[in-house]
């Protein structure tokens, strides 16, 4: 990079100390223009075009046309009534994902931190077991679980013993949808605990020991020290994984690519496969519903703000 | 080895086990196998060959029936473990079966053929790893040529994403300039903007550049990242701006005191958001998946999955190439995982 110097010297002669800080600031404003914010604002506009044809200028106006199919229900909690009823029933399945799999896994992630938080021999080695799946790809995850859960697999070989016959668990609706929440939990549960023992282990000792003088008992500890203390880390986890849970897409498409029937078929998979793998393509409707989710997600994202926001000024007046 | 036991038969308070001591070790015992166990599973189960993949219950180690070579027979045969009708057991080779009849030879005496009852004999197995699942692949398959895509992809991301977020770091925190807020309040912004939300019209826009079935196409969208320049940021405004003053008097330039002096100081910052970017690229699926549909530019993860989600799954190869796709990420996580998990507490970053 040596030799860049020269020619920037140059450049520094002519625009200036400002002008280098617009050149530093370039290369990303305009990676992220292009990849970032256009496509936000080009999205918009696919919500209103229809037709299979991929360039803007050759598709043709519709108006609200997509979100009208879209909401073209008669009943909204039964998605065989609607006219897109793939998107309503990815819409019940991702709800019920994100209430079991987010609740579920924060509970473990809790309890783990609580542990992980004891006075343990080798404490950094615990924390590097149950945070090793985080670190794996989404396919490797899917993998591994398919191969576990498959008719020779490692799940029926555990029941074979009890007198349970080999089963394909993944042709099960109900197994195959709670099979993709806890793979998930498994796959994403280190990262959380280890920001809840991060949280955990911001709390002055002192409490403890003062508590403990007082002959307080452990269970009343934990629900009038740790609980509250723990809060803010807790809240800023819960919707960290509420946002993560509304966008699953990879590893269920490994381990089940949505089935059977449409048993596990998310949001994001159906963005996917009705802008890219159905024929026609329909990217307008798929811009409509990827930008419902964004609203979403929107929302979502401002109460995170507003969790940390207020935890920062609770730091401040501690 | 003492503070060893002292630590295991420590106890809460010190009189008897108390429940929340048992709780910890059974959730501690549990969890290694429940973290671990899969992994490791897939990782034996790899070195099995498709017979030994075939079987149930399966074996956690990878066996196969031991061969011998028998004088007056051209290829090797199975050992059995065959009880004879007299009630003795002994070591015999298999030439042929018919029907539940198991025709066998003593290897050591081949002259007799000895007839068994199928369901008499037991092989005789021994621990072996069909290391041809790793080799085969590379020839037979494109796997190299996938292996080959992911590296290029997570090491190109990963560069570009140092160099132009670091700048971009740089601007924000050593500059006063307009606008400057505006730039930053936009990069936060987009923090809240998954790569699902705006998939079809990234989708085109990639096509209309030009590189769609490009690996610049998958690299491109993901390396201004603004959790990177958010991390960056944070480190640089530790850098105290004298350096930066007295490094003008010496007439330094703008580049050079960049280039000079904040990078090699950021290098820690840095080398935490480097790990990140290659377990992130490396694992990418999704934007890959949807950019790249010519096999010979398929990276690993989208290789993978389109070979598994064929309708003749052939698990040896999959198993071995999935193990192959894990190795990066164990190395990372044996040499680093203290690094990354204070990392990741520190600032809450994935």
């Amino acid at each position: 990079m040596g030799l860049a110097d020269r020619p920037l010297r140059y450049l520094q002669k002519k625009t200036g100390i400002g002008g280098m800080a617009a050149f530093f600031l370039a290369p990303n404003m305009l990676i992220f223009g292009i990849f970032v914010l256009l496509p936000l604002v080009i999205n918009l506009a696919y919500s209103v075009t229809g037709g299979s044809a991929l360039f803007l200028d050759e598709r043709t106006f519709v108006g609200a046309d997509q979100y009208r199919q879209i909401f073209n229900c008669t009943n909204y909690l039964d998605p065989m009534s609607c006219q897109e009823d793939a998107f309503w029933t990815a819409v019940g399945n991702t709800f019920w994902f994100v209430v079991l799999q987010v609740s579920l896994m924060i509970l473990v992630s809790l309890i783990t931190a609580l542990i992980l938080n004891r006075e343990l021999i080798g404490r950094s080695f615990w924390r590097a077991v149950f945070f090793f799946p985080v670190l794996l790809s989404p396919v490797v995850v899917g993998l591994i679980w398919r191969w576990i859960l498959q008719r020779q697999g490692l799940l029926n070989s555990m029941l074979y013993p009890f007198g349970v016959e080999p089963y394909t668990w993944l042709t099960d609706r109900t197994f195959a949808f709670g099979a993709v929440v806890g793979v998930s939990i498994w796959a994403h549960m280190g990262f959380y605990t280890l920001i809840l023992l991060a949280g955990l282990q911001a709390i002055p000792k002192d409490l403890y020991e003062a508590a403990e003088m007082d002959g307080t008992r452990p269970a009343r500890i934990f629900w009038r020290i740790t609980l509250p203390l723990l809060m803010p880390n807790l809240l800023v986890v819960i919707v960290l994984a509420l946002i993560k849970a509304v966008q699953v897409f990879d590893e269920v498409f490994v381990l089940t690519g949505g089935g059977p029937g449409t048993s596990t078929l998310f949001l994001t998979q159906y963005i996917y496969e009705t802008g890219f793998v159905s024929l026609p393509r329909n990217a307008g409707l798929a811009a409509a519903a990827s930008i419902l989710m964004g609203l979403v997600l929107v929302v979502l994202t401002l109460l995170q703000l507003g969790v940390g926001r207020k935890n920062e000024n609770k730091g401040k007046r501690r | 080895m003492s503070t060893a036991i002292a630590f295991l038969t420590r106890r809460r308070g010190g009189k008897g086990w108390h429940w929340t001591d048992i709780v910890t070790w059974v959730w501690l015992i549990g969890g290694l196998l429940v973290m671990f166990g899969p992994a490791v599973w897939l990782t034996f189960s790899s070195f099995k060959t498709p017979a030994g993949l075939a079987e149930f219950p399966p074996s956690i180690l990878p066996y196969v029936t031991q061969q011998v070579q028998v004088e007056g027979y051209e290829k090797p045969l199975p050992l059995f473990n065959a009880k004879l009708a007299d009630g003795s057991t002994r070591v015999l080779a298999e030439v042929r079966r018919i029907g539940i009849v198991s025709q066998m030879v003593d290897p050591k005496a081949p002259g007799e053929i000895i007839r068994v009852n199928i369901g008499d004999r037991e092989p005789v197995r021994e621990i072996s790893f069909a290391t041809e699942n790793y080799t085969q692949p590379f020839m037979q398959f494109d796997f190299f040529r996938y292996l080959w895509n992911s590296v290029f992809v997570t090491v190109t991301a990963t560069l570009i994403t140092l160099i132009v977020n670091s700048m971009a770091a740089f601007a924000l925190s050593k500059y006063e300039f307009k606008g400057r807020n505006a730039a930053m309040l936009v990069i936060l912004a987009t923090l809240m903007v998954p790569l699902s939300v705006i998939l079809v019209p990234l989708y085109s826009i990639i096509s209309s550049v030009g590189l769609f079935n490009s690996l610049w196409g998958v690299i491109l969208p993901t390396v201004a990242t603004p959790t990177g320049v958010f991390i960056l940021r944070q480190y640089m405004l530790t850098i105290p701006d004298e350096l930066i003053d007295a490094a003008r008097m010496d007439k330094a330039s703008e580049w050079q005191i960049y280039w000079r002096i904040i990078v090699p100081l950021t290098a820690p910052a840095l080398a935490v958001l480097a790990i990140f970017s290659v377990v992130w690229r490396w694992n990418d699926f999704l934007w890959p998946l949807i950019v790249l549909s010519r096999r010979e530019l398929y990276t690993l993860q989208v290789g993978l999955s389109i070979y598994s989600g064929e309708l003749n799954v052939q698990w040896h190869y999959i198993l071995a190439m999935t193990v192959v796709t894990m190795i990066p990420v164990v190395l990372v996580f044996i040499f680093l995982q203290r690094f990354i998990t204070t990392g990741i507490a520190g600032s809450g970053l994935k």
